[in-house]
């Protein structure tokens, strides 16, 4: 009998130990911070009060960072991802008929799958359905403006809508947003939740926007861009758009003692 | 050359923009249109744990409330479990409490309420004892990048005092920004908490 142990033996289980790869907690990759807009970006006025001056603290991802809420077909309503019909009154709302589908993805290309995508928007004249909007343009009696969807295992999603229209806001005298539509993704750990906006392909008004060009990465700003996607439009009756949105990606976790996420 | 690393990039974020309220919380927009809503209650009857209202303001540089700012929680439920399958600690789980909400502020007063229970304390995957807390995300107009920040309850002292994340704050100072007070009205605990967007009181927001 030899009294020592083979030095790759561990003493507590008092058997070999196979080398696997090296488990991660579950953490998400370090976010980017390049890519997103500065909290203080001058050119977009609002932003100057409003954003913090020290330094964020860095925090390890806890448990407390890496969970989050999850949502489920009973959250949501049928009507919930077609805003062409979910507050029609007396007819379909005035504007372009477009499909906006796509995935949500996280960095490592795995789609996310069965997370909540929110979205809402202006009208087709650029007039919010909000107490707060006092924009001369028309409220439309048949459109709300906003709706949700669930992505699939795969992590897609669509909605129908009508194409927004831009409006004038108060930054510099002539200030005016390029047709946009708001987003807001959770993915499943709440370090991962993320509020954007997509554009859309073409529109002169993407480079002269204070808050687009917050984006100090032109790749990044490209990225929020939709292109139109002439397939999946439906002959007759809509144009389409895809958006994809990548959310931060994730180190393996410990799921059942198997490795979730590799 | 090397192979290339094929990771995507994320999404850059952008603020959610004055009307925000549309599509998270269209009732304060001035409309109803899902049957179905998200709110600020995030307690049922059969919710377990301490009643509590979280009530607080966010404020900009001059101090002045933040009238369109819209705050989401995540928490623990009472006895420091998420409600999500990453979480593998002991405590049990209840089905029911999602452990989330989001509310808008008042339009006029800027006054942001939860009506929760206090989470549990939360046992780290290494086993430490992390003090009760809630995970507090803000987005708004002129907020280009969601802030994330942490509440902790003023009367958990000992724990608050072991807690490894305010124990990173460097200042001691700078941790009493995280702590909400405890009060009582009307029969009812609130604990109040006042965020900070800037100033000598900055509260510490997180790279999470």
């Amino acid at each position: 009998m030899n009294a020592q142990a083979p030095a790759l033996r561990d003493p507590r289980l008092n058997r070999p130990e196979p080398f696997t790869p090296p488990l991660g907690d579950g953490g998400f990759f370090q976010r980017d911070r390049s890519i997103h807009p500065p909290a203080h970006a001058p050119g977009y006025k609002s932003s100057v009060l409003r954003s913090p001056r020290q330094s964020l603290l860095s925090l390890e991802n806890s448990v407390s960072e890496i969970t989050g809420p999850v949502f489920g077909h009973n959250d949501l309503g049928p009507l919930d991802n077609d805003l062409i019909r979910n507050y029609a009154k007396d007819g379909d709302p005035v504007g372009e008929r477009i499909i906006v589908h796509g995935r949500v993805l996280d960095e490592t290309g795995r789609g996310v799958p069965n997370t909540l995508v929110e979205f809402w928007q202006a009208n087709a004249g650029g007039r919010y359905r909000h107490k707060k909007d006092t924009y001369l343009a028309p409220i439309d009696p048949n459109f709300g403006g906003c709706g949700r969807a669930l992505t699939d295992d795969t992590g897609y999603y669509y909605f129908r809508t009508v194409k927004p229209g831009p409006y004038p806001w108060r930054n510099y005298v002539n200030s005016w947003r390029p047709a946009h539509i708001h987003f807001s993704v959770f993915g499943s750990g709440f370090a991962q939740r993320l509020i954007t906006q997509m554009y859309f392909e073409g529109d002169p008004l993407i480079p002269v926007c204070p808050i687009l060009t917050t984006i100090p990465d032109k790749d990044a700003l490209d990225r929020l861009v939709a292109p139109l996607d002439l397939n999946a439009s439906t002959p007759f009756d809509s144009l389409a758009y895809r958006f994809d949105i990548v959310l931060r990606g994730q180190r393996s976790t410990y799921f059942e003692n198997r490795t979730a996420g590799n | 050359m090397p192979q290339p690393l094929n990771y995507l990039k994320e999404t850059a974020s952008q603020t959610a923009g004055p009307y925000v309220h549309i599509g998270l919380i269209p009732a304060m927009a001035g409309f109803d249109i899902f049957e179905k809503n998200f709110s600020n209650v995030l307690v049922t009857p059969n919710t377990k744990g301490e009643r509590i209202t979280l009530e607080g303001r966010v404020l900009d540089g001059t101090g002045t409330p933040l009238r369109d700012v819209l705050l989401e929680i995540w928490q623990a439920n009472a006895a420091g479990r998420y409600n999500h399958p990453a979480d593998r600690s002991a405590g049990a789980l209840e089905e029911e409490f999602r452990g989330w909400g989001r509310a808008g502020s008042d339009f006029d007063s800027g006054l942001v309420t939860f009506e929760t229970i206090k989470p549990g304390a939360i046992t780290d995957k290494t086993g430490r004892k992390c003090a009760p807390h809630v995970n507090v995300w803000i987005v708004a107009r002129g907020i280009n990048i969601g802030l994330n920040t942490r509440l902790y309850f003023s009367n958990e002292e000992a724990a608050n005092a072991s807690d490894p994340v305010l124990n990173l704050i460097e200042q001691p100072v700078r941790r009493k920004t995280l702590i909400a007070t405890r009060g009582e009205r009307a029969g009812k605990v609130v604990y109040s908490f006042t965020i900070n967007l800037q100033g000598p009181e900055e509260t510490v927001f997180f790279d999470v």
